[in-house]
């Protein structure tokens, strides 16, 4: 009796205080984790801990998508690749810029609140463009990694840096790019610098202090576990062999994890190693690079890995997003699901990484097959032959999505799409270019344009197109896919009334029903999409963001 | 090619050229003079000193090992920047050029610390990437391969240079800058071999039936742009067409039996000569 009396005034308590917060309009761990019970907002990069890419929001339909309006358009003035991914809090946006600008709008209006400009080190270090994929958020508090591999505090009503904490050395070739994930009272962040020799790490910083409270190196110490698989070079080794290849040994962290509340693991992807083409100097498998860590959140404890490109010689970083999905195939298994880089979709049981599936959502030909514990057997291709998927992958960062209702994976994937690989050796020097050779595109002519990106497509259909490819979690199978002309740097999302929102390179914005792949609704935006969709409510209205060039906008249906 | 040269990373391995590398800087150097009397007779080399062929082929590991992840190959992998051009925005002199590669850009460009050789070899190879690909190519005389070009190739009764020529090919009044001297080569003996995808012609046929032949110049998942045969410009919704089939099949002649080798190198010649404005 005593003890229900109790207990009834817990909950009392408790409501007073989740109210009392709401009213506040403080983001509490405890919001972060039930994010999906508020779909009007966007609270984490990838919309919730399972990073589904998902919206419950159904205010727009596949009957009504047709009759989207663009409402509102925000200019970034600063010209480049602009991959964020908003967060969305109670009617207000908060955006990345480049270089390491963060902006406050007001998510109906698009006007602005402040901008919070931080101008990252003049000797940073960074490869693939100065990007910045977005924000995480704690009680009043955004966070913001920069290129210059520090971690900056933001106060979210008045874009003031309550405090920075530097994360790594930028001389050293470090940088943080992607959105760092919050968890309970810790932000989590990875560094990129891939291309330059680094020794990736993810840690996790008080979100009061900036402290760091954990570190778990993505490349083993001497000694410790997985170090054995940094071998050692063959006596007189010939060609040029690293002894302490583990040193600069990359497995770069460039895009958010995910977080299972339950299990308190958190997933991460980890980048190529480096040097990232030329194997013969860092023999062994290279642990943890192009793999998934599950770590304590706690503590930063390894409890589970998985790698998916062991020795990896083609760049296929496994950086993707991880997505949580529970009850797999009808069992009682929760698990990770991951279309790979390196054109493989994977399960995997997310408490134990035990391999549940693997099999290939585009051309494969750099391995043959998967024995039992998901190790695949690697045929590599003769020099000068073309390597499937190529270097860019099969899927590369572009956000996944994951639909409870369709029960289906979305991937943007790049098919028909090649690489001949050409390795060279090459000595490590601080914070300078590390990749030991490099590709080149497998064209229909040689000479002929590769990938690149402009609103002339040169390369064509000849070096490889675009798709989204809905995936069936439970047998790896295809079940439908929208084919593109150009190739897509897009994410994906999906809402809660089975529409699925994408861009491309070609800078059509679409809208396909996500159960059949059919086209819904399309719109010209003028440039690539480098980034993913989001959705969100103000008062009664379901909007529909997206970035396309230099430019955010925003869809509603007209009231 | 370039993708393919090897160094295993220390300085005396690199001063020592392979025995294959050594082979093209010889053709290079034989390439080279050709090149030399072609642009003594046209435009003046836009940079302000020539670079040793040792220089462009050790510039061509440097570039495989730095450069080619974002810039490509072909050194067009970013869009608006063609390295093979010779020329660049941001650097007219090659002073330039070196600050722009050691300071990096705010557009995402990460500075390069290079020593003096790797700098020196580098610029020589952007400098000279597009004519790096030319062991094999023997160029001939500029003027007289002009006067093949107007007259008895009839060249220009499908491309246009400047203002003379048809617009239904390909424009050629900068291939001398966008193209190798042995793909031009290989061009003029075997078309097919050499086609842009993007050029690859195309036929369509609407709903209403009327038939377009032209060629490509964009194409997207909804629709693409044409010249057509007439030199008229079409933008077409694929969902509005009966028929749209792309061929593989360059529609110019090989000139391999038409012209002597002799004047081909002369064709060469004059192609090499065209750098646009």
């Amino acid at each position: 009796m005593i003890a229900r009396r109790r207990s009834f005034a817990w909950w009392i308590v408790s409501l007073i205080g989740v109210l009392s917060l709401r009213v506040h309009g403080q983001v509490t761990s405890e919001r972060l984790a039930a994010a999906p019970s508020e779909p009007q907002n966007w609270l984490t990069y990838s919309g919730n801990y399972s990073s589904t890419r998902y919206s419950p929001l159904n205010q727009i339909t596949p009957a009504n998508v047709k009759n989207l309006k663009l409402q509102w358009v925000y200019q970034s003035p600063i010209a480049g690749n602009w991959q964020t991914t908003p967060l969305v809090v109670d009617g207000t946006m908060y955006i990345t810029q480049r270089l390491n600008d963060v902006v406050a709008l007001d998510a109906a209006t698009g006007r602005a609140f402040w901008i919070y400009r931080y101008t990252p080190a003049q000797d940073r270090v960074v490869c693939c463009g100065a990007n910045n994929r977005g924000l995480g958020i704690l009680g009043d508090t955004l966070f913001m990694g920069t290129l210059d591999a520090q971690l900056v505090a933001i106060d979210r009503k008045t874009g003031r840096a309550i405090w920075k904490t530097e994360v790594a050395s930028t001389k050293s070739g470090y940088s943080i790019t992607h959105a760092p994930l919050v968890v309970k009272n810790k932000v989590i962040v990875g560094v990129g610098g891939g291309e330059y020799g680094i020794r990736g790490f993810i840690a996790a910083y008080d979100a009061v202090t900036g402290r760091e409270a954990w570190r778990f190196y993505t490349i083993p110490a001497p000694g410790e576990p997985g170090s054995e698989t940094w071998e050692r070079c063959p006596a007189e080794a010939k060609p040029f062999c690293d002894p302490e290849a583990w040193k600069h040994g990359g497995g770069s962290i460039w895009m958010t994890g995910s977080y299972d509340p339950r299990l308190n693991l958190t997933y991460w992807g980890t980048g190529n190693v480096g040097p990232d083409y030329n194997g013969v100097q860092r023999p062994g498998d290279n642990l943890y690079t192009a793999s998934v860590v599950a770590l304590d959140a706690d503590t930063g404890t390894l409890k589970w890995h998985y790698q998916f490109t062991p020795h990896d010689v083609y760049d296929y970083d496994s950086v993707q997003v991880p997505v949580l999905v529970d009850n797999w195939a009808g069992s009682r298994v929760n698990v990770v699901t991951w279309a790979n880089r390196n054109g493989n979709f994977y399960v995997l049981d997310r408490e134990t990484g035990r391999f549940l599936l693997g099999k290939p959502f585009v051309k494969v030909n750099w391995m043959s097959e998967f024995d039992e514990r998901g190790r695949p057997k690697q045929t590599p291709q003769p020099e000068g032959q073309p390597t499937y998927p190529g270097n860019q992958g099969g899927t590369n960062w572009y956000s996944p999505s994951f639909s409870q209702r369709t029960g289906l994976f979305y991937v943007s994937a790049w098919e028909d799409y090649a690489s001949i690989y050409a390795p060279a050796s090459s000595q490590y020097k601080e914070g300078t270019n590390f990749v030991g050779g490099g590709p080149r595109n497998l064209t229909a002519v040689p000479g002929a344009p590769g990938l690149g990106r402009s609103p002339i497509n040169t390369w064509t259909e000849a070096a490889g197109h675009g798709a989204v490819i809905a995936v069936d979690p439970a047998t790896g199978r295809e079940k439908w896919k929208f084919t593109m002309t150009d190739v897509t740097d897009s994410g994906i999302l999906t809402t809660g009334s089975d529409l699925l929102f994408t861009g491309g390179r070609e800078g059509f914005f679409q809208a396909l029903d996500a159960r059949t792949g059919s086209l819904l609704w399309k719109t010209n935006l003028g440039a690539a999409i480098n980034s993913g969709p989001i959705s969100y409510r103000v008062g009664n209205r379901q909007y529909v963001s997206i970035v396309s060039g230099l430019s955010l906008f925003v869809f509603a249906l007209d009231e | 090619m370039p993708m393919r040269r090897r160094w295993d990373g220390t300085g005396a391995e690199r001063r020592s050229m392979p025995k294959a590398c050594a082979a093209v800087m010889r053709g290079m150097v034989f390439w080279t003079i050709g090149l030399t009397v072609a642009s003594a007779q046209g435009p003046v080399p836009p940079h302000d000193n020539p670079y040793a062929s040792a220089d462009i082929a050790y510039g061509a590991t440097v570039y495989a090992a730095k450069c080619v992840t974002c810039h490509g190959a072909q050194g067009d992998a970013i869009g608006g920047v063609n390295l093979r051009s010779g020329t660049f925005r941001n650097a007219v002199i090659d002073r330039d050029l070196e600050r722009f590669i050691r300071n990096g850009s705010t557009a995402g460009m990460p500075a390069f610390a290079l020593d003096a050789a790797d700098m020196a070899g580098i610029v020589a190879y952007l400098r000279n990437m597009n004519a790096f690909d030319a062991a094999t190519v023997k160029a001939g005389d500029e003027a007289r391969g002009r006067a093949i070009f107007l007259g008895k190739g009839a060249c220009t009764d499908c491309h246009r240079i400047d203002l003379d020529g048809s617009r239904v090919g390909p424009n050629l009044s900068d291939i001398g800058a966008v193209r190798s001297a042995g793909s031009l080569q290989r061009s003029l003996v075997d078309p097919t071999s050499q086609m842009m995808p993007i050029n690859r012609p195309v036929r369509v046929v609407t709903k209403d039936g009327a038939i377009i032949n032209g060629r490509r110049l964009n194409e997207d998942t909804y629709g693409l742009q044409i010249i057509d045969d007439h030199e008229r410009l079409h933008s077409l919704v694929k969902a509005d067409l009966r028929e749209f089939t792309i061929s593989k099949m360059s529609p110019m002649p090989s000139y391999k039996g038409k012209l002597s080798d002799d004047e081909i190198g002369d064709v060469l010649a004059y192609l090499l000569s065209l750098k646009g404005r």
